[in-house]
């Protein structure tokens, strides 16, 4: 077995390990690299099939073509896609474009619409692959399992996840307090009112998803390749608030190229996203109030 | 490129955090800048620059100066790459010490040449024994605080052998460092000119990655059986992660205890070549010939190589993390393999202390003790000898909600019976007769057959 051998057979038992503890288990879609990745692994873990719901916050800042693809794949993958929104946020425009600072705007668009349409409070907006029509979910079940593609090589608060991490009834983590995690046994067990999130991709590197990327020829966003104009997204996000990088890599092999020897060997990959940088620690704050 | 889990433990403030930042530093394994913007939040806070800031990249850590949980750092030698594991020191964060550890492949441990072996060095020894980490190196840091001297690296290196010996622990590679000034990190200093071992970056490069063996007989924990009716797919799929030897297509399989068999039809998976066989460490999962009905937890074997122990009582070494003490005769949930089932604690052999000498007779384990103990389990499990299988021989306890403890076994003890077992609950009764009647399970898959034809199509 090579490291992505290795890598994949890890992800796939605990996806697997999620399935079966959680009654209620739903995947986060961000669209992007990483999550795709999660989704790939998924149709490994289960032979073909997704089965659970995929939530993805549509902030209505995401860039168009993300919004494209996402109701793309739905389509092709029979996926059962959830999509949440902070609607009241949007009508009263309390967004960074009107004027709000980015990190409450996170909290809103993000953070906020993700917390409510997790626990049901909001309605959800689903696809459904067998009817092949969008439904409306009001007072729907919350989900008591959540998978995230968090990677720990991203950012300092993220590589003191663990696995299986406990959300406390506000959604809320708190590192310190978090309970062991041994060997490949987890947190299965949940207090009523709580959740759990599961992250398949910790161990997982940027330049591991690349190369998984291109080894399974996974149908990644285009938004990641240059397009003729001398430029792509490293990490994909709302648009006033993420900036693409100057690269002409058109692939995953000239993406991995360009991390191991060429031009983003040892840049950090947020460097195109603004939130990260308003003040010390903001990510883990954002983190801490169930940002992903 | 290969890559090696490795921890680095020991007691608070021995410089745990110093030593990795300063290797990410040295091997140029930091992100662009990252060096740069850790000094000059320094200079804003008016605080002198360390090695260790590079690591604490939780705002509330920096606060407190301690690391509170295992951080994952990459970082790469000229052979491999390595994800360590900076184990916090401090008492009340053992969980995540033992938490980081159980992921290592080997361990450096580390040691303050001017304090001296401290409690934790013991525990932590210790915890490393217990969780089968064998590539033990011990670092002797702040040789700088004791002026390089071979008396002071010596004495120290006598006393914490005799300790480890007393684990059953066999190391002999001590490395004297220094890891603020850089010494014996990546290459000789002049400031030991008597060492002539390996140094830290050295040692790490010589440790094995744990390799999976060829000939050991096939394991396979049956994590759970798919059949995705709904999207129109008719195969049953007995899904699982190999954790020892090879199946083939057309070999007998056995599920323990449950017993059942039947021959293995396909190897099942998504995007690759067709499969006729997996082996160890592969997330897998196949058709059988006949369709059986077995439960999530069952270990699966081949009927022509040795069969997994099966009893519902074992003898143990034990750690215990919880906030309430482990207590005998108290319900509990074991997990081991893909196996759950509700457990207790029979008797404790005795209570292994890091400091004192162990001790007999204790009616409980507390937290951060480690323990030998007897339990038993209401269910039938199929079981190893950590010795033997360390996959199938290691087990978790959870108490209400969390992981607790964690522990190995290191005897499989003859079956208890119910009529034998005086403080079985009723439910166990009920449980355990469901769990081997043949006739109630016939019927009970009767009834679903019935009432859910299409899980059964």
């Amino acid at each position: 077995m090579d490291h992505l051998d290795r890598l994949e057979a890890q992800s796939i038992y605990i996806l697997r390990e999620a399935y079966r503890s959680f009654p209620n288990l739903a995947m986060l879609w961000s669209i992007g690299k990483d999550s795709t990745v999660l989704l790939w692994l998924t149709r490994k873990a289960f032979f073909g099939h997704v089965p659970y719901p995929l939530v993805h916050i549509d902030t209505a800042f995401k860039i168009p073509e993300m919004i494209k693809y996402r109701d793309e794949i739905a389509v092709q993958w029979d996926l059962n896609l959830v999509v949440g929104q902070n609607k009241e946020a949007l009508a009263k425009g309390e967004t960074f474009v009107n004027g709000l600072d980015r990190l409450s705007c996170c909290k809103k668009l993000k953070s906020d619409a993700l917390k409510y349409t997790l626990d049901g409070t909001w309605a959800r907006r689903k696809w459904n692959p067998y009817k092949k029509v969008w439904e409306d979910e009001l007072n729907g079940a919350p989900y008591t399992g959540v998978i995230v593609g968090v990677r720990a090589d991203e950012e300092g608060s993220r590589s003191k996840e663990r696995v299986f991490s406990a959300r406390d009834e506000k959604s809320e983590w708190d590192a310190s307090t978090q309970p062991p995690e041994l060997w490949n046994q987890y947190k299965t067990d949940f207090a009523p009112g709580t959740h759990v999130r599961i992250h398949p991709l910790l161990e997982w590197t940027e330049l591991n998803i690349w190369e998984y990327i291109e080894r399974e020829n996974i149908p990644i966003i285009s938004l990641y390749f240059d397009q003729g104009n001398g430029k792509r997204y490293r990490s994909l996000g709302c648009f006033p608030c993420t900036a693409p990088v100057d690269s002409v890599a058109r692939n995953p092999k000239e993406i991995i190229e360009e991390l191991t020897s060429g031009k983003f060997k040892d840049i950090a990959e947020r460097s195109g996203r603004a939130q990260d940088k308003d003040g010390g620690g903001t990510l883990e704050r954002l983190r801490k109030e169930g940002y992903m | 490129m290969q890559r090696l889990n490795i921890v680095i433990t020991g007691h608070v403030d021995h410089g745990k955090s110093t030593l990795i930042g300063r290797l990410l530093a040295d091997t140029d394994s930091l992100p662009q800048g990252k060096l740069e913007s850790v000094k000059k939040m320094c200079e804003n806070n008016a605080r002198p620059f360390e090695y260790a800031f590079l690591l604490d990249a939780l705002a509330d850590e920096q606060k407190q100066g301690i690391t509170i949980d295992s951080a994952r750092v990459f970082f790469q030698s000229k052979i491999r790459e390595y994800i360590i594991i900076d184990a916090p020191g401090h008492i009340e964060f053992l969980k995540n010490m033992i938490s980081g550890a159980s992921r290592a492949e080997a361990a450096l441990l580390l040691i303050d040449a001017k304090e001296g072996v401290a409690e934790n060095s013991k525990r932590h020894g210790m915890l490393l024994s217990l969780l089968g980490i064998k590539q033990v190196a011990i670092v002797v840091n702040k040789m700088d605080l004791v002026n390089f001297s071979e008396i002071a690296f010596t004495k120290l290196k006598v006393e914490y052998s005799e300790y480890l010996a007393t684990l059953g622990i066999k190391s002999d590679i001590f490395i004297p460092i220094s890891a603020r000034e850089g010494v014996n990190l990546i290459e000789h200093s002049s400031s030991t000119p008597w060492y002539k071992g390996p140094t830290v970056l050295e040692i790490l490069d010589s440790f094995k990655s744990v390799e999976e063996k060829e000939n050991d007989d096939f394991r396979m924990p049956l994590q759970d059986v798919y059949k995705f009716t709904r999207d129109n797919d008719d195969r049953r799929i007995y899904a699982g992660t190999v954790t020892s030897g090879e199946l083939n297509i057309g070999d007998e399989v056995v599920f323990y205890p449950s017993l059942k068999r039947s021959k293995v039809a396909s190897i099942e998976s998504f995007n690759t070549e067709v499969k006729t066989s997996v082996k160890e460490s592969e997330a897998v999962g196949f058709t059988l010939e006949t369709q059986i009905y077995v439960r999530n937890g069952d270990v699966v074997a081949r009927a022509d190589q040795s069969a997994p122990k099966v009893s519902n009582r074992f003898e143990a070494n034990l750690f215990w993390l919880g906030a309430k003490p482990l207590e005998l005769d108290k319900p509990y949930k074991i997990k081991i393999g893909s196996a759950q089932s509700t457990i207790y604690l029979e008797e404790i052999k005795r209570v292994i202390d890091g400091d004192t000498l162990d001790r007999a007779d204790e009616p409980s384990v507390g937290r951060h003790e480690a323990a030998c103990v007897v339990f038993r389990v209401h269910d039938l499990l199929a079981m190893e000898l950590f010795a033997e299988n360390q996959k199938l021989g290691r087990f978790v306890i959870v108490d209400e909600f969390d992981i607790a403890g964690g522990g190995i076994i290191t005897e499989v003890l003859e079956q208890y019976t119910t009529r034998r077992t005086k403080a079985l609950h009723v439910s166990d009764v009920l449980v355990d007769k469901a769990s081997t009647s043949t006739e109630f399970e016939e019927e009970l898959f009767a009834l679903l057959r019935k009432h859910f034809p299409h899980q059964f199509n």
